[in-house]
């Protein structure tokens, strides 16, 4: 993408090579640097799954020891959601806001560089942990105490660890958020901002609110391990519970955080390959408001098993509930969107409309355990992980993949390989179920998660779900082979690229300038709106 | 709102960031390891920190250059202050959590552990004896660590409590002061503020060593210590980054920087003091009072 930098016109001098990326404070600069990050990560943290998959392939013990196992799982979550997710729904915010929305770059440039920054330190730490006394993290993603504050060296490294992803999460978002209410070309007004924008506004404000509470209670599980105080031990008039609500008060707001941006993605690709506008604009605005509010306050969904009063599970599984109104109302848009568009079906659409299909399959199983009594069923079996999966793989995941395919012309100038495009989505979408299908039948039968043997019954499912680990990994590298090809050549983009985009990135050229609006585009006749006055 | 100004400021690249982060790096690995007993840590803490500090001079040294100098227009200005905002907004969230903790820890889980709804078993089988009262003066129920006191209100506290209201007024005043174009004022204000500021901190280190040498009163003393001690110092952490935010921007106001109408720097700076007195009245009401 240095071919971008042709067209440059006042900071001719900024570093070259090396220093160029370290130093920038160019958006796109920091967005391919975001997105490559999470791709380096996504191997990382798949890696770590195919491990766990590997064990799980047989009942019994084959090759790795408990203690390793379970800081896999530990490890892989917290790859997955802080290491992949996160960052690449902030590279692609950061590639595109500024140009969807009208502005030259993100409000607070240096601070964006820092943001990045960050996390090759944070993940370094979090990974060195590994190599440590006691070895890596073990208790879960979830940090519960008195369970993780058994854990050996690793413990302050991974706790800091967690603070410094935080910092970068926060100056992100607030990055965000000025951009997005300070950068907006005349007449962008905020009910004609792409839902890209909108999901990440509001996602911004989650990121805000939550990754302080989760900083406070770590910090809280650091003190009681080394500063002899009793937050989370009753002994001391403390309660573990107390994490427990601290740490769901951050958790649900982090899946939603996980899962917004993509509703963006989905809104923008949808419309395009429908050729039809977006159903109900306005709905999807004040259903994904909705959604960011309701996820304040059912943490304790997550808690149901751990003892709380009868008026709390009652409260916590309606307010659940309540939350698939605004997703249906989301769902049903996407549907009507498509409903007699002339649609076409390029990678992008693919991995849309699998989107739709798969991530409501993983909404319903959420509603079945959101019901309180089913849960004390469900809870910490393979049921859970297949919900989580369904609404994190082919949902976040696939959201992320499709808003490659569909910016990736724009971004390099280059049209990627259609072919390879939808093998890759075809891999991907039948292994997707392989692996994580049969973990509702193992869950709902019984098999716990997070414990590196099983019961003999389990095993046939188990070795499907590993034969579609591995399926599924191995199809990721035709992506990543996809991308790097992209990069370096292919048939030439036009600017609009796709017959039926809409937006202000598509009247920028292919690739864009390196800063995108110097001079505010007339944002009415760029998208044929009639004028506002 | 949407602005037509298409001179946006987009600095060059910049070193400060990466500098920020080894910095940062080094004093967390560093305190790592010192809390898993190699005192090495320490050195590593010294070195970060001293690149933090470096980092933190010319990083802000070049935002100042480069708003004297003018090449900040109105956007840029909204820019910071959405900026601004929204980090003390995750200021106040970062408290929550432990306010949070407090609440929850006094109206559910200590009555709880008393006996009270569900918890009946719980207190007559694990912890028969122990009876819930807030505050607690007798390390909860497991009476890890000695018998303690509890901190009072309307002594040193109070004092506290003076001292923190009357710096937002000073703050207030030079603020004034500086719109009018009054400097002599807005000096002596400022450092009023400072003074008050430095002030509260020396009042609260007093109460701190009282706490410890004469109430017995500690970190270790069960969750009222843990609670006490980490609102108080976490909020007193925020009064000494408050009060040097402050004493540089004093510095500045001697030099002559700002203007009547434009100087967010201060700003900021006043409004990040504001924050932290009202986080002070919140622990005054919740932690010492009530
Ligand atoms: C209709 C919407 C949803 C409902 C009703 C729902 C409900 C639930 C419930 C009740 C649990 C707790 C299960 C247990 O531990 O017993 C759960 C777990 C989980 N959900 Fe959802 N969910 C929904 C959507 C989502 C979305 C959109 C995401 C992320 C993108 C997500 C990610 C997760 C994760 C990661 C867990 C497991 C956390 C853990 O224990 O490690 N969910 N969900
Ligand atoms: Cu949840």
């Amino acid at each position: 993408m240095s071919t971008t930098t042709a067209d440059d016109h006042h900071d001719e001098h900024h570093p070259s090579g090396m220093m160029r990326w370290i130093t920038t404070t160019n958006h796109k600069d920091i967005g391919t640097l975001y997105l490559w990050f999470s791709f380096i990560m996504f191997f990382i943290g798949g890696f770590m799954a195919l491990i766990i998959r590997t064990e799980l392939f047989q009942p019994g013990m084959q090759f790795v020891d408990p203690q390793f196992f379970n800081s896999m799982t530990t490890m892989h979550a917290i790859i997955m959601i802080f290491g992949v997710v996160m960052p690449a729904f902030t590279g692609l915010a950061n590639w595109l806001i500024p140009m969807m929305i009208g502005g030259t770059d993100m409000a607070l440039p240096r601070m964006n560089n820092w943001s990045f920054w960050i996390l090759p330190f944070a993940f370094t730490m979090m990974l060195s942990t590994l190599f440590m006394d006691g070895g890596g993290p073990a208790g879960g993603w979830t940090l519960y105490p008195p369970l993780s504050l058994q854990t050996g060296d690793a413990l302050p490294f991974v706790i800091f660890a967690i603070h410094f992803m935080g910092m970068s999460s926060i100056m992100g978002a607030i990055n965000v958020v000025a951009t997005i209410l300070n950068m907006r070309a005349p007449g962008m007004t905020l009910m004609r901002m792409p839902l890209f924008v909108w999901t990440w506004l509001i996602t911004a404000y989650l990121l805000i609110a939550v990754m302080p509470v989760l900083a406070g209670g770590v910090t809280m599980l650091l003190t009681d391990k080394f500063f002899e105080t009793s937050f989370f031990n009753a002994a001391g008039g403390g309660d573990p519970v107390l994490f427990q609500h601290i740490f769901w008060f951050f958790g649900h707001p982090e899946v939603y955080i996980l899962i917004l941006p993509s509703f963006g993605v989905v809104s923008s690709i949808i419309p395009t390959f429908a050729r039809k506008p977006l159903f109900g604009y306005s709905s999807m605005v004040y259903a994904t408001a909705s959604i960011a509010f309701l996820s304040f306050i059912v943490w304790a969904h997550h808690m149901f098993t751990v003892g709380m009063p009868l008026a709390g599970q009652l409260f916590f599984m309606f307010a659940t509930m309540l939350i698939a109104v605004p997703t249906g109302v989301k769902v049903f848009n996407w549907i009507s969107t498509m409903w007699r568009g002339s649609m076409t079906f390029e990678t992008p659409m693919l991995f849309s409309i699998a989107f739709i299909i798969l991530f409501t399959i993983g909404g319903f199983s959420g509603l079945m355990l959101a019901i309180t009594p089913a849960d004390y069923q469900y809870h910490d079996t393979y049921f859970v992980v297949a919900h989580f999966h369904y609404v994190l793989v082919p949902g976040s995941i696939f959201a992320i993949i499709a808003a490659v395919y569909y910016w990736l012309p724009k971004w390099t100038g280059h049209m990627y390989n259609e072919f390879w495009g939808k093998t890759h989505f075809w891999l991907s979408t039948i292994f997707v179920n392989v692996t994580f299908f049969p973990m509702h039948f193992v869950g709902l039968a019984g098999m716990p998660r997070r414990i590196p043997d099983y019961a003999l019954q389990f095993s046939d499912y188990n070795q499907i779900a590993t034969i579609g680990a591995f399926g599924f990994g191995f199809a990721q590298l035709i992506f990543l082979w996809l991308v790097i090809a992209t990069i370096r050549g292919g048939a030439k983009a036009t600017d609009r690229v796709w017959e039926g985009a809409e937006g202000l990135e598509w009247t920028l050229t292919s690739p864009p300038p390196y800063h995108s609006f110097t001079t505010p585009p007339n944002v009415e006749a760029e998208l044929g709106l009639a004028s506002h006055k | 709102m949407a602005q037509a100004e298409s001179n946006y400021f987009v600095p060059h690249g910049s070193y400060w960031p990466i500098t920020g982060s080894i910095a940062v790096c080094s004093l967390m690995v560093g305190f790592s390891n010192l809390l898993n007993g190699a005192m090495w840590g320490k050195h590593l803490m010294i070195l970060g920190a001293v690149i933090l500090i470096v980092m933190l001079f010319g990083w802000f040294g070049d935002v100042i250059k480069e708003s004297e100098s003018g090449t900040y227009n109105n956007q840029v200005d909204t820019s910071f202050r959405w900026g601004m905002f929204w980090f003390i907004f995750s200021e106040v969230m970062f408290f929550a959590a432990f306010f949070g903790a407090l609440f929850y820890t006094r109206v559910y889980s200590l009555p709880w552990l008393g006996g009270e709804g569900t918890g009946a078993t719980t207190n007559s089988y694990l912890w028969p004896s122990f009876e819930a009262i807030w505050p607690l003066t007798a390390n909860g129920p497991g009476e890890i660590g000695g018998e303690f006191q509890t901190m009072g209100a309307w002594g040193l506290p109070a004092v506290n409590t003076a001292l923190l209201l009357t710096s937002g007024v000073t703050l207030t005043w030079a603020h004034h002061a500086l719109k009018a174009n009054h400097r002599g004022q807005l000096i002596i204000g400022l450092f009023l503020t400072v003074a008050l500021g430095a002030i509260f901190m020396v009042v609260q280190s007093i109460e701190y060593i009282h706490a410890y040498k004469d109430l017995g009163l500690t970190l270790g003393s069960g969750v009222y210590g843990s609670t006490f001690f980490l609102l108080t110092g976490f909020h007193g952490m925020h009064v000494t980054i408050g009060a040097i935010i402050l004493f540089v921007i004093l510095i500045r106001c001697i030099r002559g920087h700002f203007k009547p109408e434009n100087h967010f720097g201060f700003e900021a700076a006043a409004w990040y003091w504001h924050f932290v007195d009202v986080v002070w009245l919140g622990l005054f009401i919740f932690v010492y009072w009530v």
